[in-house]
């Protein structure tokens, strides 16, 4: 017999403890939207503008010393921090004003030189203007906008063979999005109505599939985004892309559990939902499991290895994966029982 | 069939990128964050070249009046981009409008009043006019930074309009920023202006400078101590002439200190204004202004043919080589800002490259191993697929003419793990029909079946997210999205194709009655 991590007569009760993991999502879900709206999130220099260079120095230096040599060039408010390995003596400097006189670098290099005593190679510079971050900013969440749009579209299409909802769906949301954008309410504010809209929309149709794919990719977006602005990182362009690239995955678990059972559906037509619900899931719990084991093993060594441009973009995929893994066992599949309930309710 | 077609077009697209001699020629392109280089976003502030305009129009309009000697008529400028006109008596508001209707055809009448005694006008460009010279002055200064970058000599620059007013530029593999920073953003216009020596300097630096005349300085700075010092000029604000006039300049080496300076020579209508300007003019001071800031102010000695004159300024030679290529590239019609700098140096670079590969090495071999321990063989064989899965997403940054960046490095680290995904879910499905008891040849077929509709369905969903990030995205993310797609679509097929043809040709060759798996 093969060698297996989940045993194929498995049988979970997942289903079951859909209360309880509602109430955990719950929490989740307020202690990142705290955060994310009394914190704010933590604009890096692409959205907020300011200043970031990367600087290398041959020797040994104090933090001070460079305060000193930024000082000196009239540079306040810096935050000085030590990147990679202590030996390798190299620090990220970041400041929220913008230098675009045309000698800044060589400026910059012989202050630091002359306060710390060591040469010193600038390895990276990244001014953004206010303009462009504001500029960037909306595109950003234009991006995350659209990609829930299409998402939202095909997954009702492609689940529920409801094309004609869920274009409807699509007209109106697409169509309230617009009128808004046009009315100047800001981006931050249409994104969460639009969601709303979806899912009042999804209700009312009776898409339940397509309802609960949303409701876990809203939730791992959000959990993703609250845990990244809880430990204070940056948001940046590159978080940003790996936020969509959770999008597409959190949808990619989800449509393999829904997958299943639709097929379970069609082979069980007399077993109820719940049972068919909690079978499916167990039955593909050992891909989840394999899949979600291995992705992760090479996000962790992108993490601990890639460097440190790349650690904020590793990080906010790790905790999506994680969470994403999580919704579409605990909270996509139960979404369509719970809808299934209510509905029948009536 | 289609399967060997594919690979051997996938190697052959590769092996350039490691030999670049051989064909199709086509290596895969490193983005700016990991070869090293710098992307600038400019802006050119346009409304200066309006307000130039504007002021042209005004200062003409000054010139017809006292030519058409219109009395009692007052005009100004209040704001940058209009004109006032007030003009006094009958006689004198229809010789104005006279000329308003004949002359300055260009000037809109944005508000009137119209008494018989008295008018009074506002003027300005018209919407459509200003619409123009923005435009207009963009261009031109795209193609100003265009000449400049491609006489500094960068290979592969990539420079381009972004938005309204915006200019792009990327220069791959430049070492020294701060010298291209200063080549692409100087207005570089120069200037010939005379000395007021009618005046005294310091009362001018003091007080204000007498009407018709500006104060600018010399800026010297000595190599050793690099203290700078700042002499005034006091200068007639006239421009006699301008850069515009150059054909050529070039860096030439004074023969008695052998100092580096720029030799400049004008066209035959710049030429024959020089000689008639330094003939009215000798025994008097003409300085030589660049960007507002005097490089030398040389005392006329006698009338200069031949239209060639020379700037020095105790050059470097690479100063001075750069100054030569600013003047023959043309001034940019109007000043320009840097909204945006991201540069980065070729060893961090060359790090980024490094840390993402060996990130890749090291997550990729635990999963290799895992995969061959935990279904065998057939994890044997999915491994082989990752690996061509490697090969067809390098193959396809090849074909494409697409950017390598770091963020792409991650998504090609990300894709592994997809394309396994993929081969997992067709694995596990035939694990579950040979539970059932069917098999091989029918647990096989089975699985595939099954496992092909929820693959494609799954990676599309990854597909509409990277289409939207390479809408959405600059460089470094679009090439995320670049390698990410490539890998899915990549991985699609060596799961569903490659490893399909690869069990049936066991099971149709060998006798089998159980599957490694």
């Amino acid at each position: 017999m093969s060698f297996e991590i989940i045993k194929s007569n498995i049988n979970f009760d997942f289903v079951g403890k859909r209360k309880f993991a509602y109430t955990f999502s719950g929490i989740l879900i307020l202690l990142s939207l705290l955060s994310l709206t009394l914190r704010g999130p933590n604009y890096g220099v692409d959205f907020a503008g300011g200043s970031i260079v990367q600087v290398k120095f041959s020797g040994p230096v104090a933090i001070d010393k460079i305060r000193e040599g930024l000082r000196a060039i009239n540079i306040e408010n810096v935050s000085v921090q030590s990147v990679g390995d202590a030996r390798e003596n190299e620090f990220l400097l970041r400041t929220d004003a913008m230098e675009t006189s045309a000698d800044f670098t060589s400026r910059l290099n012989r202050s630091l030189e002359a306060a710390t005593g060591s040469p010193v190679d600038i390895r990276r510079l990244e001014m953004v203007g206010p303009q462009v971050g504001s500029d960037l900013k909306e595109k950003a969440l234009l991006a995350i906008l659209i990609s829930l749009l299409l998402t939202a579209i095909y997954i009702s299409g492609r689940f529920e063979f409801k094309w004609v909802k869920s274009g409807i769906v699509a007209a109106v949301l697409g169509g309230a999005a617009y009128f808004l954008y046009t009315f100047n309410v800001p981006m931050h504010w249409i994104i969460p109505l639009a969601l709303v809209v979806t899912l009042v929309l999804f209700w009312i149709f009776g898409l339940k599939y397509a309802l609960g794919a949303i409701v876990a990719l809203i939730h791992d977006v959000t959990i993703s985004a609250g845990v990244l602005s809880i430990l204070d990182k940056e948001f940046t362009v590159t978080v940003i892309a790996a936020l969509l690239t959770i999008i597409g995955y959190s949808l990619n678990d989800t449509i393999i559990v829904y997958d299943r059972i639709r097929e379970n559906v069609r082979k069980l037509s007399k077993t109820a939902l719940g049972p068919i619900i909690n079978r499916s899931v167990n039955e593909t719990l050992s891909r989840t499991i394999m899949t979600q084991g291995l992705t992760l093993v090479m996000v962790v060594s992108l993490y601990f290895l890639g460097g440190a441009i790349i650690h904020d973009f590793a990080l906010a995929l790790l905790v999506g994966f994680v969470v994403g893994t999580y919704s579409s066992i605990y909270v996509a599949s139960p979404i369509v029982l719970t809808w299934e309930e209510r509905a029948k309710k009536k | 069939m289609i399967v060997l077609v594919v690979i051997v077009a996938a190697i052959v697209y590769c092996i350039p990128t490691f030999a670049p001699e051989v064909w199709p020629h086509k290596k895969i392109n490193l983005g700016l964050d990991l070869q090293g280089g710098m992307h600038l976003v400019l802006e050119v502030n346009t409304e200066k070249v309006i307000e130039a305009a504007v002021e042209r129009n005004y200062q003409e309009l000054r010139e017809l009046v006292r030519k058409n000697q219109i009395a009692s008529l007052s005009a100004e400028r209040p704001t940058p981009y209009r004109i006032a006109v007030k003009v006094q008596g009958r006689e004198n508001i229809e010789k104005f409008k006279a000329l308003m209707d004949k002359e300055l055809r260009d000037l809109r009448l944005s508000s009137v009043s119209d008494d018989p005694e008295s008018y009074s006008a506002t003027l300005d460009l018209p919407d459509a006019e200003t619409a123009n010279i923005r435009k207009l002055s963009v261009e031109q200064a795209l193609e100003t930074i265009r000449n400049r970058v491609d006489q500094f000599g960068v290979s592969e620059p990539d420079i381009r309009r972004q938005g309204e007013n915006r200019i792009l530029v990327q220069l791959p593999g430049i070492q020294d920023t701060q010298r291209a920073k200063d080549l692409i953003g100087r207005t570089a216009l120069l200037e010939f202006k005379l000395v007021d020596e009618a005046h005294d300097v310091n009362a001018a630096v003091q007080g204000s400078p007498p009407p018709g005349s500006e104060v600018l300085y010399k800026v010297d700075e000595d190599r050793a101590t690099r203290r700078s010092t700042r002499t005034p000029f006091l200068l007639k604000k006239g421009t006699l002439l301008t850069g515009a006039s150059l054909t050529d300049a070039r860096v030439a080496l004074d023969s008695q200190y052998g100092e580096p300076y720029v030799s400049i020579e004008f066209d035959r209508k710049g030429a024959r204004t020089f000689e008639r300007v330094t003939g009215e003019n000798v025994g008097k001071r003409l300085a030589i202004v660049l960007d507002n800031k005097v490089y030398s102010a040389p005392t006329i000695q006698e009338k200069i043919a031949g239209g060639k004159a020379r700037i020095t300024g105790r050059f470097t030679m690479e100063e001075a080589r750069d100054l030569a290529i600013v003047l023959r590239a043309g001034a940019l019609p109007a000043p320009v800002t840097i909204l945006e700098e991201r540069s980065v140096g070729p060893s961090l670079g060359a790090d980024s490259i490094r840390q993402g590969l060996i990130a890749m090495a090291v997550g990729g071999a635990l999963l290799l191993l895992f995969m061959a321990l935990y279904y065998r063989l057939s994890g044997v064989l999915a491994d082989f697929e990752v690996l061509l899965n490697l090969v067809l997403t390098g193959a396809g940054l090849a074909a494409l003419g697409a950017t390598l960046t770091l963020p792409g490095i991650a998504g090609t680290i990300l894709s592994v793990g997809m394309a396994l995904d993929n081969n997992i879910l067709i694995y596990e499905r035939i694990r579950e029909e040979l539970r059932l008891g069917k098999t091989p040849r029918g647990a096989v077929d089975a699985g595939f079946d099954r496992a092909t509709l929820t693959i494609l369905d799954a990676n599309v969903t990854t597909l509409i997210a990277a289409a939207v990030l390479y809408q959405f995205g600059t460089g470094p993310v679009r090439g995320f999205a670049v390698t990410l797609s490539l890998g899915v679509v990549a991985s699609i097929f060596t799961a569903v194709v490659v490893s399909r043809v690869v069990f049936d040709y066991i099971l149709n060759t060998q006798k089998v009655k159980s599957i490694s798996i």
